[in-house]
């Protein structure tokens, strides 16, 4: 099967290659092929690695020494495990679905264009193949600049909109913050260990001190931060909704933005060593899910409560990991891709029928006219929010059950925030799909169910976001949780937290019934009487984001444009190169004093070396005296 | 042989270019000659490299005890390959711009290479003092006929800069003459000189000024941006692309090794000034509404973390130096080439006055994406290499150093996707209404080094492989 790997990503690379410098002579219809059936092809490579994984174990394969010093080696080379194998399966699963999607949803732009979309996006899934397969740290920072390369290109797809040129750069720059943590990290690994190779680093984790792995495993947190758009750095995500819809689901909601989680998951042997680390994960994790929940509470626009409701639950993410659940954490990554991908796409089905309109208060009762996104968006709705025996129910309470084992208050917290999720979520369906029609009558005559390229994702995607959580049944549940033990042989197990049953029945009971009366209460309140006005008091807090924005502009934005501009203007003019002018005004003035240069630089500049050779001359003549002389002078 | 013909090529080539009166016959005898001299660096990479082969040596200046010796290490060949890669990619790629007098024009261009290629092969402390000269005053002239409006004011900077430099380097070298044994200019005499501290605190700022101008390092760097503005296109690319280069290798070959106490000295001192340029300059690129003076602190801030590595001592840090000695050569020609193509063709250099340019010369826009991209080290772009292992050598120096500098990389992202951004994104403006996309040869030059930057991005092997022994033979001596 080794000799299998690297088609992974060379299948998304040949699309990339072939759309990119194809695009303006390519059909439409060859485009899509073409961007498709190159990820469909990885997908039915993924699948075969998938199983022999689970059959002969993990791999790695070494391809070429990418840095070969005598003091650092750097292999170009993959790893296949069951971690990497199942985040394969995801990328390249979720992305076909994707990308079959955009062949209708991007089906009005020019076939120039088309093709760039389509290069684009198979270049994202190349790099996101590169992020997961990696044998090392540095192949993961190859793929994880990658995507955020493509990330920032696809938010900024239509480039004409500055707007969208503003989101993209911000989405760059924020994620190049976090990226330098995650740089320092290496480094930190490559001073201590003289490796970056997962392998060599988990065995001599041990022989690094507390310290060190400390501020290794923060500093890569800091990277996850980043990318996974976490407490303070993730206000680019929702700027990011800027970009083509299908581009949200599999970037912003499916894959790049959970490899903050993968990366944490990869390295579990570090962070089990840091219970400091492990405490800011949780925290960290625990409060983005809250904030970026109260935020959703209040959006209208239908991407952007998809939007804070995604940096929501990568919090709940972190928390799992935080609180040692690894695989509480990477199963909640695979159930929400498929229920977040399903509501963006469910979401982008909404706004072609609307005529790229995304503000919630001028829809309302599509349900009769999309009938197939309705019930697939109800679908997701239900699954993100808990509600057994759908998927998004049992990674959420395996993250909470873990949760409750470390710290009842981070349980409480949680649970407060599904009812939070249950409740916008079901704000959002109501005021979409409940009620009468908002729009204007142009809109309602066009209303019209998607074409089935785009339907078909939709319920590919409902049916996985139902069955999607049964690998993962609680023992407690009857289940086998077959996940947890296909992951063993990466994640170590987490330390124990073997609530009494009756507890764990009870957790899953209150967490269940308030999410089930945040939906009903949600229904009731939003299908009848939408919200239309703009909020007012705590709520026009919550509509403005906290105005978190605003802050980071005041404080970090201005006072740094002000610095530069001080520093350009002011100190580099009149201080720096005034000192150099005074020098330059200095020699010219005592020059023309001597009459030495009288008529221009170059005339000097030879008088100097005619000077310099009669020094030279002289040294030849009598080297005694100046030998002297410079020995005194030193 | 190799060496000397790297020298007498461009050299004899360029003072028979001067009496070309024909602006034609000048470019391409000019473009001609730099293709020779290309295809003589190629054999003495491949075929003629043996060491009798790389190394000349005669008499010169008997009584002064220097030798007319040249010799090529790993460093010498990387660098006079992007010396030699340069001139035919700027002659080609400004083939189309006119200069009056152009005989004159190119001639002093390959009396330049001539000067470069005599820096980077000496191993005798007076004839490197003499062809870094060389390669200087003609740049004097090309800046100060041919250069922009404010050319004389700014030439003068430049001259009054480089000049203290000079007479700074010449009295150290001179020191250095004295203090050996056997009167003796020679590389070896130097590198085994015992020199008390006190003299080497004193003459290692002699040599380390000369060379911080040239590089240049904060806050010595007011001539660059300026230079750079003023130079004509083709002299800018061969300034930072290729004379830059002069002052890093001339740190590695004439200075740390002679001065190592005084080099452990000052190190710190020096690790700081760089850092602070880095951020300093990024600071300011940030602000700059002119591609060339964006481009041009840009190249500060880069340079500013070569210096920072070096001092940093220690094998890894080095070997990014060296890749990153070639790479940025690349990247920042190819960004001055697409500079040119856009005042050539609009006019400006204003971002403020630019925008939309991709929807009129797409071609144009991936080709710069990939060279910015390149800029801030986007990994699988040949800088991220060499930035990657010289940070690794920072940290190793000091975790707070890596940590400051990598402030730089966040806002080389800011700038760089500015710049990105106001030329090419957007709606068009009157100005780009009617552009069109660069022309064929231009194209051409820049997808291949477009290649480049990705080959090398991807297997950088060729490069450390090629500057090993360079690294090696420098913590050796030590």
């Amino acid at each position: 099967m080794n000799k299998l790997v690297y088609l992974v990503p060379l299948f998304p690379l040949i699309g990339f290659l072939i759309n990119g410098l194809g695009r303006k002579s390519l059909s439409k219809s060859l485009i899509s092929i073409i961007g498709c059936a190159s990820v469909l092809a990885s997908f039915v490579v993924s699948v075969i690695l998938f199983f022999d994984v689970k059959a002969n174990g993990a791999t790695v394969v070494d391809y070429f020494n990418f840095i070969n010093l005598d003091s650092l080696k750097i292999a170009f080379a993959f790893q296949i495990d069951a971690l990497s194998s199942l985040f394969l399966l995801i990328i390249t699963g979720v992305g076909f679905l994707i990308h079959l999607y955009s062949t209708a949803y991007m089906h009005d732009e020019e076939p120039q264009h088309f093709g760039r979309y389509f290069a684009y996006l198979n270049l994202f899934i190349f790099s996101m193949l590169l992020l997961v397969m990696g044998a090392n740290y540095v192949i993961m920072f190859i793929g994880w600049e990658g995507v955020g390369l493509c990330s920032y290109l696809l938010i900024g797809f239509w480039f004409k909109n500055d707007n969208y040129n503003y989101a993209a750069k911000k989405a760059f720059v924020m994620n190049r913050i976090g990226d330098l943590g995650f740089l320092l990290a290496v480094f930190w690994l490559i001073e201590k260990l003289g490796t970056a190779n997962y392998a060599d680093v988990f065995a001599h984790a041990s022989s690094l001190s507390s310290f060190d792995v400390t501020a290794i495993t923060i500093l890569l947190f800091v990277g996850a931060m980043g990318k996974s758009a976490q407490i303070p750095l993730y206000t680019w995500l929702p700027d990011a909704m800027a970009g083509p819809t299908p581009v949200s689901a599999l970037i912003h909601a499916a894959t790049m933005v959970t490899a903050g989680i993968y990366m944490i998951a990869r390295s579990n042997v570090l962070y089990s060593m840091s219970e400091v680390t492990m405490n800011l994960v949780s925290i960290i994790g625990l409060a983005t899910a809250l904030f970026a929940a109260t935020i959703a509470l209040k959006q209208n626009d239908i991407k952007k409560v998809l939007a804070y409701s995604t940096v929501s639950q990568l919090g709940y993410m972190f928390l799992g990991l935080g609180v040692g659940a690894y695989t509480g954490a990477v199963f909640h990554v695979m159930t929400h891709a498929f229920f977040k991908a399903l509501l963006f796409l469910g979401a982008g089905s909404v706004i072609q029928a609307m005529h790229h309109e995304q503000d919630i208060r001028k829809m309302g009762g599509l349900k009769k006219q999309l009938p197939i996104t309705h019930i697939t968006f109800l679908i997701g709705c239900i699954a993100i929010s808990g509600i057994p025996p759908f998927s998004g129910f049992f990674s959420k309470d395996e993250i909470l059950a873990a949760a409750f084992a470390k710290n009842p208050i981070y349980w409480g917290l949680g649970v407060a925030g599904a009812a939070m999720t249950a409740f916008y979520m079901f704000r959002l369906y109501a005021t979409t799909f409940l009620g009468t029609f908002r729009g204007t009558e142009d809109q309602q005559h066009h209303l019209h169910e998607s074409p089935s390229a785009m339907t078909i994702p939709l319920i590919v995607l409902a049916l996985l976001s139902v069955i999607g959580g049964f690998v993962g049944v609680p023992e407690i549940l009857g289940g086998h949780h077959s996940l947890h033990n296909f992951l063993s042989s990466v994640l170590t197990t987490e330390v124990a937290h073997e609530s009494a049953k009756n507890t764990e029945y009870l957790l899953m009971g209150i967490s269940v019934a308030v999410a089930a009366i945040a939906i009903i209460f949600a229904i009731n309140k939003f299908s009848k009487k939408p919200e239309l006005e703009d909020a007012t008091g705590f709520g026009k807090l919550l509509e403005n984001k906290w105005y978190v924005d605003e802050l980071y502009d005041s404080i970090i934005v201005k006072p740094n444009t002000a610095k530069g501009k001080f520093l350009k203007n002011i100190f580099e003019k009149n201080i720096i190169d005034a000192a150099v002018n005074g020098v330059g005004r200095m020699i010219n003035y005592s020059s023309r004093q001597l009459r030495l240069i009288q008529s221009g630089l170059v005339s000097g500049y030879i008088l100097f070396m005619v000077l310099a050779i009669i020094v030279m001359v002289l040294i030849w003549v009598n080297d005694g005296y100046i030998y002297k002389f410079f020995y005194n002078l030193f | 042989m190799i060496p000397v013909l790297l020298i007498l090529i461009p050299l004899l080539s360029g003072l028979v270019t001067f009496f070309l009166k024909d602006e034609k016959a000048a470019k391409s005898w000019s473009l001609l000659a730099s293709v020779i001299t290309l295809a003589v660096v190629f054999s003495g990479l491949f075929i003629y490299n043996h060491n009798n082969e790389t190394t000349f040596d005669t008499e010169w200046l008997p009584n002064l005890g220097s030798r007319f010796s040249l010799a090529l290490d790993g460093m010498g060949k990387m660098l006079t390959l992007l010396t030699a890669i340069s001139f035919p990619v700027v002659f080609a790629s400004t083939y189309k711009n006119s200069y009056k007098q152009s005989g004159s024009f190119y001639g002093l261009m390959l009396l330049t290479q001539a000067g470069l290629m005599g820096v980077f092969l000496a191993s005798d402390a007076l004839l490197f003092y003499f062809f870094w000269e060389l390669a200087l005053i003609p740049v004097y002239f090309l800046c100060s006929i041919w250069g922009g409006e404010k050319r004389i004011a700014v030439t003068f900077k430049f001259f009054i800069y480089t000049f203290i430099g000079s007479l700074l380097m010449l009295a150290g070298i001179l020191f250095l003459y004295f203090q050996t044994a056997d009167h003796s200019f020679a590389i070896k005499s130097l590198y085994n000189l015992h020199l008390s501290a006190k003299s080497q605190n004193t003459v290692f700022w002699l040599f380390f000024i000369a060379f911080a101008i040239k590089m240049p390092i904060f806050p010595l760097h007011t001539w660059q941006p300026d230079t750079y503005e003023q130079s004509p296109t083709a002299v800018t690319m061969i300034l930072s692309g290729v004379m830059v280069k002069m002052g890093i290798f001339a740190l590695i070959r004439w200075l740390i090794p002679i001065f190592p106490e005084a080099v452990a000295n000052f190190s710190t001192v020096i690790i700081i000034f760089s850092i602070i340029g880095m951020i300093y300059a990024s600071q300011i690129a940030i602000q700059q509404d002119d591609i060339k003076r964006l481009i041009a602190y840009s190249s500060i801030a880069h340079i500013g973390l070569m210096c920072a590595a070096i001092f940093a001592q220690n094998k890894i840090g080095l070997e990014g130096v060296m890749i990153q000695m070639f790479n940025h050569g690349i990247n920042v020609i190819g960004l001055w080439i697409v500079a040119d193509v856009i005042e050539q063709q609009l006019g400006t250099r204003k971002l403020s006055e630019l925008g939309g340019l991709a929807q009129k010369a797409p071609t144009l826009a991936i080709l710069l994406v990939v060279l910015s991209l390149a800029n801030i080290a986007l990994p699988l772009t040949n800088s991220f290499v060499g930035e990657f292992l010289m940070f690794i050598g920072l940290f190793q120096y000091n975790i707070w150093a890596a940590a400051i500098a990598g402030v730089s990389i966040i806002l080389a992202a800011v700038y760089t996707l500015n710049m990105i951004q106001k030329i090419f994104y957007g709606n068009t403006v009157s100005l780009t209404d009617n552009a069109v996309d660069a022309k064929n040869n231009v194209q051409w030059i820049l997808i291949v080094l477009v290649v480049v930057v990705i080959v090398l991005g991807v297997y950088p092997q060729p490069l450390i492989n090629l500057t090993k022994d360079t690294v090696n033979t420098f913590f050796v001596n030590r």
